[in-house]
């Protein structure tokens, strides 16, 4: 009934591919997933004049961050689309505000020519300012297009030199606009505001912030993070909820993505037929800072507005998601009314009581996740304790007795029958 | 079958010994190593790396990073999953926490275990563990009961001071189960497990190329169609016993010999 898969035998052609393209870059054949377009990566390196420090294992951290992308560049899987960007570059004058346009496309985003990203990468020399939010806005432009994974590694020594553009709130509004990109952040042997600042970005976006004071740190960490991108994930699809059910979207088994803003309602539609049986989970992000209590509610209800089945989650302190679901199996028809309808719709109302300090922006929601799976509903009880079937010493004592007395009882009936007979 | 999941224990934590070693050398940590365990973690549900239970996945990761794995469990089995973090040289108090989800993404309690600790400052690292109730094969559908399914496993630092976000720290994971037999057989089963996306598979199985899926392992033994459990043994035994028992009390009712009063000649 339940088929058998054989995920490690795909993994590990997946690894075999890798390791074939990493061992002969030239020739392997990429192995990417089909039916999705290639994951593309954009790194993002600061060049501001503070990369001239020399603290990183002796050199400065610009070195570092050169010899780091030169073995990056050297280990991308053959299938990942590369590009680099840099911030703080060009411009080394003082007036902020052309210091604060200051970002440039090193490589664009495609194929990779491994010599020509690492000549490329070769020229850079610590200049400039820190324009960490126009650079991530370019940097996501860059990537526009295509439905495979994208995400951009930036990797900083300072914190962002350009208010009021806020870089936190620029990474927020590039997820929302649900192109299913993911930031990663690595600071270069950061102070506490830098690290507040990145991890802050890299939390807006689903990302990982990473500190790194050591050379081998930073390689180790990029490589991992371009590998990521080539592990092929599923995509969500994009979805609008409505505010009530009668005009939200009807939704068929599969992944959805939305958003949702602090307390508000979000309604799907889903048809179930009868003998089906509903899953659905759902998970609200929190990516910017919000108050220590929060909750999710999800309830399938009917047309009429009866609830059938909730899920709910509450939650306290730090977290990246809050996440609930529910099953709702619809039963059997027993009766044949034919004027009924064949599919039910029921209506999943998700709400959340996420808030935030006065300050925090509302605007975009907060990014959901929404699972839908429609499978048949639960076979009519065949399991082992339904056939009848116990268990224990007590059992065994009963029938034990059960099976005695009833002997006796046997024994005695065919004496007296013996007996009846004889007299007679 | 005991034999072999410890066998392969064993030899899965002499590979470990020789793991990280290999990992530094290595230019990119694949997704897995030679064993098959995983070197990575997911960093949500939806790209939570599939971990089999007795292996033990490793990941290497920054303070304040969220680690999403998930495993298969099916009925009958009672869970437990174990992490360790190692935690850089110098830092602050830190709590750490196991947040264990089942594969509606619901979150399920842990019976024992310390989910939550706190380490100290600068100690080396700390231990985790949660021990799920009995996975039954079929629930009321308001019931929160662990069913078979892919279940999620969440490891991150709840409270962390600034300075420590984004220290690299090392993190360990490894689910294991207990068989907990016919005691938790309940009545009645479900058609498919709850693994996440199993409507949206199809079911072509010759297909050569692997599409992504949010959650494609199975138990090493597949999903138990739920009809066999010791309760069968327990029930033939008392069945043979009864019988036995029905004929020691006939026995007893007819004596030794012959029933007193009828002649030798009847």
């Amino acid at each position: 009934m339940i088929r058998r898969k054989r995920p490690v035998a795909g993994a590990c052609a997946l690894l075999a591919a890798l390791t074939a393209g990493l061992a002969f870059p030239a020739g392997a054949a990429a192995g990417e997933p089909t039916g999705q377009d290639a994951p593309k990566v954009n790194l993002v390196l600061d060049v501001s004049g503070s990369m001239r420090a020399k603290d990183i294992d002796g050199q400065s951290r610009m070195a570092a961050a050169k010899q780091a992308f030169n073995e990056v560049l050297d280990a991308t899987p053959e299938e990942v689309e590369l590009g680099i960007r840099t911030l703080g570059a060009n411009y080394p004058g003082d007036d902020r505000k052309e210091g604060c346009k200051d970002t440039a496309q090193l490589y664009p985003v495609g194929p990779l020519d491994r010599t020509e990203a690492k000549t490329a990468v070769a020229t850079l020399a610590p200049t400039g300012w820190t324009p960490i939010g126009p650079a991530l806005l370019k940097a996501a432009d860059d990537l526009e297009g295509g439905d495979g994974s994208k995400r951009i590694v930036l990797i900083s020594d300072g914190e962002d030199t350009c208010a009021p553009l806020d870089p936190c709130e620029v990474a927020r509004e590039i997820a929302a606009r649900g192109i299913g990109l993911t930031i990663d952040t690595l600071g270069l042997v950061p102070n506490a505001k830098l690290s507040r600042q990145l991890s802050c970005i890299a939390e807006a976006t689903g990302g990982t912030y990473t500190s790194v004071e050591h050379q081998d740190e930073l390689t180790d960490r990029v490589n991992e993070l371009v590998d990521r991108a080539a592990e092929p994930v599923v995509t969500p699809v994009a979805t609008e909820g409505a505010g009530s059910c009668a005009k939200a979207p009807t939704l068929e088994s599969g992944l959805y993505t939305d958003r949702e803003e602090f307390g508000q309602q979000r309604w799907y539609r889903v048809e179930l037929l009868a003998g089906q049986e509903l899953r659905a989970s759902v998970s609200v992000a929190a990516d910017r800072a919000v108050r220590p209590d929060y909750g999710v509610l999800l309830r399938a209800v009917t047309v009429h507005d009866r609830e059938i089945v909730r899920g709910e989650a509450t939650g306290n302190g730090r977290t990246d998601a809050l996440s609930t679901g529910l099953r709702y199996p619809k039963p059997e028809r027993d009766d044949d009314d034919s004027d009924k309808p064949a599919a039910e719709v029921v209506c999943l109302a998700v709400t959340n009581s996420f808030s935030a300090d006065s300050g925090v922006k509302t605007t975009p929601g907060l990014p959901l996740e929404l699972t839908v799976d429609v499978v048949d509903g639960p076979d009519g009880a065949d399991d082992v304790a339904s056939f009848g079937l116990g268990r224990g010493w007590w059992l065994l004592g009963a029938l034990i007795l059960t099976g005695f007395l009833a002997g006796l009882v046997w024994g005695w009936l065919s004496r007296w029958r013996v007996a009846v007979w004889r007299t007679n | 079958m005991r034999a072999v999941r410890v066998l392969s224990a064993a030899l899965l934590t002499l590979g470990l010994a020789a793991a990280p070693a290999a990992a530094d050398s290595s230019p990119s940590p694949g997704a897995s190593d030679d064993d098959g365990a995983p070197t990575r973690a997911g960093t949500s549900f939806r790209t939570a790396t599939e971990v089999e239970q007795g292996q033990t996945a490793t990941a290497r990761a920054s303070t304040g990073d969220y680690l999403y794995w998930s495993f298969p469990a099916d009925a009958g089995q009672r869970p437990t999953v174990r992490a360790t973090v190692k935690l850089p040289e110098s830092h602050a108090a830190e709590t750490w926490q196991i947040d264990v989800y089942d594969g509606l993404r619901r979150r399920q309690a842990c019976q024992y275990g310390a989910q939550t600790r706190t380490a100290g400052t600068d100690t080396p690292s700390v231990e985790l563990e949660c021990v799920l109730r009995t996975v039954r094969a079929w629930s009321e559908p308001w019931a929160n009961d662990p069913l078979p399914g892919t279940y999620y496993v969440r490891l991150t630092a709840l409270r962390l001071s600034t300075a420590d976000l984004g220290q690299p720290v090392n993190a360990e994971l490894r689910v294991g189960s207990k068989d907990m037999g016919g005691a938790a057989a309940v009545d009645g089963a479900l058609s498919e497990p709850l693994v996440p996306g199993i409507a949206t598979r199809d079911g072509s199985e010759e297909e050569d190329d692997d599409p992504a899926v949010l959650a494609g392992l199975e138990p090493e033994d597949g999903w138990t169609s739920g009809w066999w459990s010791d309760r069968w043994t327990w029930t033939a035994a008392g069945g043979v016993l009864a019988a036995l028992a029905g004929v020691a009390g006939y026995r007893l009712t007819r004596g030794s010999g012959r029933p007193p009063g009828v002649p030798p000649t009847a």
